[in-house]
């Protein structure tokens, strides 16, 4: 595959991009919808606005399949471990969407009782605002989320 | 509000009625159209029962609200309580002295109040005497304080903006 | 760590992975496999990393050990705390744990199921994992803000929420709706009836196993939430009706969408009755299942669906009205054998009679207002805000400091898809809720499972508990 030694030349560059190309075609969500927004992600699944066309109908309910957690709703303080740790069962490569403006920053809610912003506790790659952002707004973080990896952008 | 302005024609007035003459020292008010029973702390769990017996028997709701300084005490529990046939419904005060509360609890009369007194016990502090298992319902177990009381603060994080000249 | 272990670089090797046989560390040919282990399974960790990672991919568990009380709080570690004693069968039980993240429990629930083989003696279940504090960030907002907090409690059915909020402010306010609001009210939530119900009949498809259930359920429910859009704004958590009437009037055309509504959506529950009724394997799974006895849902105060399919005919609107609603005719579906079957049965008759009442209620639309003409409470029209001086001020006013309301408590109670919603709000003479208490419907019914799943066996859970449509954000709030 790679005889001496060479900096990254055509045939990793467009293995990389290959690659690239195939982790954005099957993404598998886990299902971590926790309060208004899980409602706007199971429209987003359903047969109206339709994930099956990127591959990414198939909520896995255990993380050890998935790729993209989409945290969809807001995070209470005594829900943040067990986010961490879903996050944690997840394999590599994985990506965090944090969809709406509760798991963003807090939202409305900035209080006691909810983490302000999903990033204090996961590293988030796109952040989709609304209350709750309809299907359109999730389906555009979920390709700007494909745009960034097949640009290398993010690189896992 | 004495019981003898208890409609006694209908059958709600005279549920409220017969329960008025069996617990004299209970003080009824109608705010609003309401009945509202205030019920001395030791009694409350006499009344309730016999509201279940009278027909109030499905249990709606108990909560507990912060009064600050206030004469009769600063914590008051409110229960409310229905009656679906004759339709009824029937609010409970009971006022509480002191920065630590208790009370006896409802879940012998009814099972449905364990949750109730349960999450005022964790957002207040309300004890409730005789409860199977008083542990927080709604915040982690460790969380040390009672969020709504009056005196605690709403824990708002201050939102950080960027500075509009660089330092 | 330079060497990676035996698994990715020894003779062990499968063959056609594409990757070289092991070259020593250090050489050219080593470096090249490693980049090219890389890219294919481990991403961007450093190559002295991959003791960590197996060719499945990286397994980052937690580095310590998580100390008990926050094992016990994520779920890993279950133990044999529940208060209540009474046990039957033999004794030889394990308790196992179901959630917080679940895909079968309606969002954050969790449960602990002691099981006797496959039969569940005791349950207990665990909430507070979307605990959001919205009693205590009502009373840090005014009630002119306090729907867009309240619409987000109950987020399947926003409109109650909002509803039961603006009657409880009114009742203290004394002021009433003017007649169109009203009718306006009651034709939003009696959608908002069929459009939660859709979902749940959705859910509970998807939940024993009819997953076209899930894709079907969702297209009727696109047609409601187009038009709650176009009414509203939003597709969700309206914040529309407010104290004093609804925040805007119903657009021009509406009749149209609430009549091509009232087409399509009885053909799809036709199609529904079609795939599920006399279904076996929905029937096996759902007859018979999660019962509870009319004594008992009184003693828990459950109400709603689940006490109308235990035989029971209580609905708030028909014995303490709101809003208009008994000037129309409508049926109460009751069950009898208070299982999961009659549930799905009392629920899809209630879409159908919600669609009568919509019907009677677009036909019957009065003219008028849509707001109340209080000034003190309601604000001015923009376009007058130009004009007048009082407008400018009495808007700047309601909308920083918001309306005062005279001291005084009240409970208010709505017939919510799931059960009695009720809001005890008690003010002391502030522009600001001194307490706002909301009584969900959920929280009484989850309160119940225990009851509804007593001597059942595990698969009946998910069952049950879709059906008795728990909305964790009424439980928690």
């Amino acid at each position: 595959m790679a005889g001496p030694a060479s900096p990254p030349g055509f045939l990793t560059a467009t293995l990389q991009k290959a690659v690239n190309w195939a982790r954005t075609r099957s993404m598998w969500p886990a299902t971590f919808g926790l309060a208004c927004c899980a409602i706007e992600m199971m429209a987003t699944g359903a047969s109206h606005h339709d994930l099956g066309r990127f591959g990414m109908e198939v909520f896995r309910a255990s993380p050890r399949q998935a790729d993209l957690m989409i945290v969809a709703g807001r995070v209470s303080q005594k829900m943040a471990p067990v986010l961490r740790q879903v996050y944690d069962q997840m394999p590599d490569p994985k990506w965090v969407i944090s969809m709406g403006a509760c798991a963003s920053t807090g939202g409305m809610f900035n209080n006691y009782a909810l983490v302000q912003g999903v990033d204090q506790v996961v590293p988030v790659d796109v952040y989709v605002p609304g209350c709750p952002p309809g299907p359109q707004s999730l389906m555009h973080g979920i390709l700007t989320l494909h745009d960034k990896i097949r640009s290398g952008e993010i690189v896992r | 509000m004495s019981p003898a302005s208890f409609d006694q024609g209908t059958p709600a007035g005279r549920v409220l009625a017969g329960l008025a003459e069996r617990f004299p020292a209970v003080e009824w008010a109608a705010p609003l159209g309401d009945p509202v029973a205030r019920v001395a702390r030791e009694g409350l769990v006499a009344f309730a029962a016999a509201a279940r017996d009278a027909g109030l028997d499905t249990f709606i709701d108990l909560c507990a609200v912060d009064y600050l300084a206030r004469p009769a005490g600063r914590f008051e529990v409110v229960v409310h309580l229905l009656s679906m046939e004759p339709p009824l419904r029937l609010r409970i005060l009971v006022a509480l002295a002191g920065d630590d509360p208790s009370l006896p609890s409802l879940t012998g009369v009814f099972p449905g109040a364990n949750f109730y007194e349960r999450e005022a016990y964790d957002l207040f502090g309300v004890r409730f005497d005789g409860h199977p298992d008083l542990t927080r319902l709604l915040l982690p177990d460790e969380w040390e304080g009672h969020p709504l009381r009056k005196d605690h603060p709403v824990g708002a994080v201050p939102v950080q903006f960027k500075a509009l000249e660089p330092q | 760590m330079s060497n990676p272990p035996d698994i990715v670089t020894g003779e062990t090797e499968a063959p056609g992975l594409g990757i070289p046989g092991a070259a020593p560390p250090g050489t050219p040919g080593d470096d090249a496999r490693r980049r090219t282990h890389d890219l294919w399974l481990t991403g961007t960790e450093s190559p002295g990393e991959m003791g960590r990672f197996t060719s499945e991919g990286a397994q980052e568990m937690l580095a310590e050990e998580a100390p008990p009380v926050l094992a016990a709080q994520m779920g890993s570690l279950v133990g044999d705390d529940y208060a209540v004693a009474v046990v039957s069968g033999t004794g030889d039980t394990q308790i196992i744990n179901m959630g917080p993240q679940h895909p079968a429990t309606h969002g954050v629930l969790r449960l602990h199921l002691e099981l006797e083989g496959e039969t569940i003696r005791r349950a207990k279940p665990i909430i507070g994992y979307l605990h959001t504090g919205m009693e205590k960030t009502a009373e840090a907002l005014t009630y002119v803000q306090g729907a867009t907090n309240v619409t987000r409690m109950d987020y399947m059915s926003p409109f109650f929420n909002e509803l039961c909020f603006s009657l409880a402010v009114e009742r203290l306010l004394g002021i009433e709706a003017p007649p169109r609001a009203q009718a306006i009210r009651v034709l939003m939530t009696e959608l908002n009836r069929v459009a939660s119900h859709l979902l749940w009949i959705a859910t509970q498809g998807l939940d024993v196993g009819a997953l076209s259930m899930m894709l079907y359920g969702w297209r009727e429910r696109e047609l409601l939430l187009a038009f709650f859009e176009k009414v509203t704004g939003l597709r969700m958590n309206h914040d529309y009706i407010r104290p004093g009437g609804v925040a805007a009037d119903l657009p021009d055309g509406w009749e149209d969408d609430v009549a091509a509504i009232l087409d399509e959506v009885p053909r799809g529950l036709a199609d529904y009755v079609a795939l599920l009724d006399a279904n076996p394997i929905f029937k096996q799974r759902t007859v018979g299942v999660g019962i509870i006895t009319p004594e008992e849902c009184r003693a828990f105060g459950v109400t709603g669906p689940i006490l109308r399919a235990a035989g029971v005919a209580w609905d708030t609107r028909r014995a303490f009205p709101y809003s208009g609603i008994e000037r129309y005719e409508f049926e109460i579906p009751v069950g009898g054998a208070g299982d999961t079957f009659d549930r799905y049965r009392v629920r899809l008759e209630e879409m159908r009679q919600s669609l009568r009442i919509v019907e009677q209620a677009a036909a019957a639309m009065p003219r008028g207002d849509y707001r109340s003409d209080d000034l003190k409470v309601t604000p001015p029209p923009r376009a007058r805000l130009d004009q007048s001086m009082e407008a400018l001020i009495h808007h700047f006013k309601l909308f920083t400091e918001g309306f005062k309301v005279p001291p005084g408590e009240t409970y208010q109670a709505v017939e919510s898809p799931r059960g009695e919603l009720g809001m005890y709000l008690v003010s002391r003479g502030g522009a600001k809720p001194w307490r706002l208490h909301v009584r969900g419907p959920s929280f009484a019914h989850v309160q119940a499972l225990p009851v509804m799943l007593a001597d059942s066996l595990v698969a009946d859970t998910v069952a049950t508990v879709a059906s008795a449509d728990p909305v964790l954000g009424d439980v928690d709030r």
